[in-house]
């Protein structure tokens, strides 16, 4: 069973019914319980990184999700979920991430050319990056995802598990043993999407490197 | 990069899709969610869905289908039709929608742009811009392209934006129905003044029309229509698979 983690922050609809869509025992969650017995653990995210991590922190999930991310629990963050799990945020300010998965959260703005719009939003090619993670098992190079967003994962390199190319190479994805995070939307991105989600689902303890 | 794309638009009536369609392998050719799983895998890169019901029951049917879509088809959904108050963007948004697009209701109450852009994030807001040529400006129409409100467009669009709108959809009635091709004038008039994506509707005949947009108003992001792809006169992989031959970014 995988649990969604839901603490108040953006709709989770969609997030739920993909992961019905490919069989998946899906439960929509802020029970503590339900997260610990849970076999995996998906952090959703939308909006402000202050917002959303405090939200996070008011409900204590962040140390649920922190005790299970280090007992070797997958988890997977997405979108603003994954640059949560990050050390620290400089969205409007500097704000602490969870911390685990070394780097941090800038500005897009920062590295892309000026002429260029912001935020990165539409489908955009993946370049995986170093040996296929685990989550990557049914993509190829190439493939594309669906991106909204307007800060990106920085200093993340030996974690970084795909870029894309948007005037400068951004954070696609990150990983660092049983963690990882996605910063596209695979539940809005189409097949390719669905089957990120299925290897997650996949992931065995075996395939944690 | 990222890709340019390609959008069908579905207008939806009681529960239906509104002109007729024939497609083969589909067995409901006027059910939203056939045609949405057709378009889905057929290469589309967004939907839009129209409700262009009047009632409240009806308004209540369309929210259903537009769950049964979003529990069925896994790429980004825009709603749009009777979006009048902020309550409308919630009730889209619990359905699965992943964009909201504004027309008639933010002229009559352009605070709903900002207060909706600050509550669900700017990406989520599209302003629909129904414009028209009147003695050579840019009017902005309202009420389905009926009523001239007066407002320069290229202005209209642009405060828009500055209040929140994150994307445009450019709806030229000049080359709406005549199928000779987007109003590239038009297009390149409003890509100049924003920087936040702006999609073109209106006038597509062929895939020759596409080719024409991307190439000659390289800013715009994609390319919307709804009866070329509804009466099968254009197939969406066919046209994606052509523009990808003409060096314009797809994902195929």
């Amino acid at each position: 069973m995988t649990a969604i983690v839901d603490y108040g922050v953006g709709n989770l609809f969609s997030l739920k019914s993909s992961m019905e869509a490919i069989g998946e025992e899906i439960v929509v969650t802020s029970d503590e319980k339900v997260l610990r017995t849970a076999d995996r653990i998906i952090l959703p995210g939308v909006g402000a990184f202050e917002d959303a991590i405090k939200k996070l922190k008011d409900t204590g999930l962040d140390q649920v999700v922190i005790d299970e991310a280090k007992s070797g629990k997958p988890l997977m963050g997405i979108c603003l979920g994954m640059q949560m799990l990050l050390e620290k945020s400089f969205e409007y300010g500097e704000h602490q991430g969870l911390g685990l998965i070394r780097g941090e959260v800038r500005s897009i703005g920062e590295v892309i050319p000026k002429d260029l719009k912001i935020p990165h939003i539409g489908w955009n090619g993946l370049h995986l990056k170093g040996e296929k993670h685990p989550i990557f098992k049914y993509i190829n190079e190439g493939e594309h995802v669906y991106f909204v967003h307007s800060y990106y994962g920085a200093n993340c390199t030996e974690s970084t598990i795909a870029t894309a190319e948007y005037g400068a190479e951004l954070t696609a994805a990150v990983a660092h043993k049983n963690v990882c995070g996605c910063q596209f939307h695979p539940e809005k991105s189409g097949d390719v999407g669905l089957r990120i989600l299925r290897a997650f689902c996949e992931m065995g303890v075996a395939d944690i490197c | 990069m990222i890709t340019k794309r390609i959008i069908p638009c579905l207008d939806v009536r009681n529960g239906r899709v509104v002109k007729g369609v024939n497609f083969e392998g589909i067995s409901d050719v006027s059910s939203p969610v056939e045609l949405a799983k057709y378009y889905s895998e057929n290469g589309a890169d967004e939907l839009v869905f129209y409700d262009i019901t009047a009632s409240f029951e009806e308004r209540a049917l369309f929210t259903d289908i537009l769950k049964e879509v979003a529990r069925t088809i896994f790429i980004p959904l825009t709603v749009g039709g009777g979006i009048n108050e902020l309550s409308d963007f919630d009730r889209v948004l619990k359905c699965g929608a992943d964009k909201v697009s504004v027309n008639s209701g933010a002229i009559r109450n352009p605070n709903l742009i900002y207060e909706a852009a600050k509550r669900y994030g700017d990406q989520c807001v599209v302003i629909s811009a129904d414009v028209k040529r009147v003695d050579g400006v840019f009017r902005v129409f309202s009420k389905g392209g009926r009523e001239n409100t007066g407002m320069e467009a290229v202005e209209w669009i642009k405060r828009c934006v500055d209040m929140g709108a994150g994307e445009v959809v450019l709806n030229s009635i000049d080359t709406d129905g005549v199928k000779k091709g987007f109003d590239l004038e038009m297009l390149d008039a409003v890509c100049n003044a924003v920087s936040v994506p702006v999609i073109a509707s209106g006038g597509a005949g062929g895939i020759k029309d596409f080719i024409t947009l991307f190439k000659e108003v390289p800013k715009v992001d994609a390319g919307l229509a709804a009866s070329i792809f509804h009466f099968g006169e254009v197939e969406i992989s066919d046209l994606k698979r052509e523009l990808k031959e003409n060096g314009i970014d797809m994902r195929i």
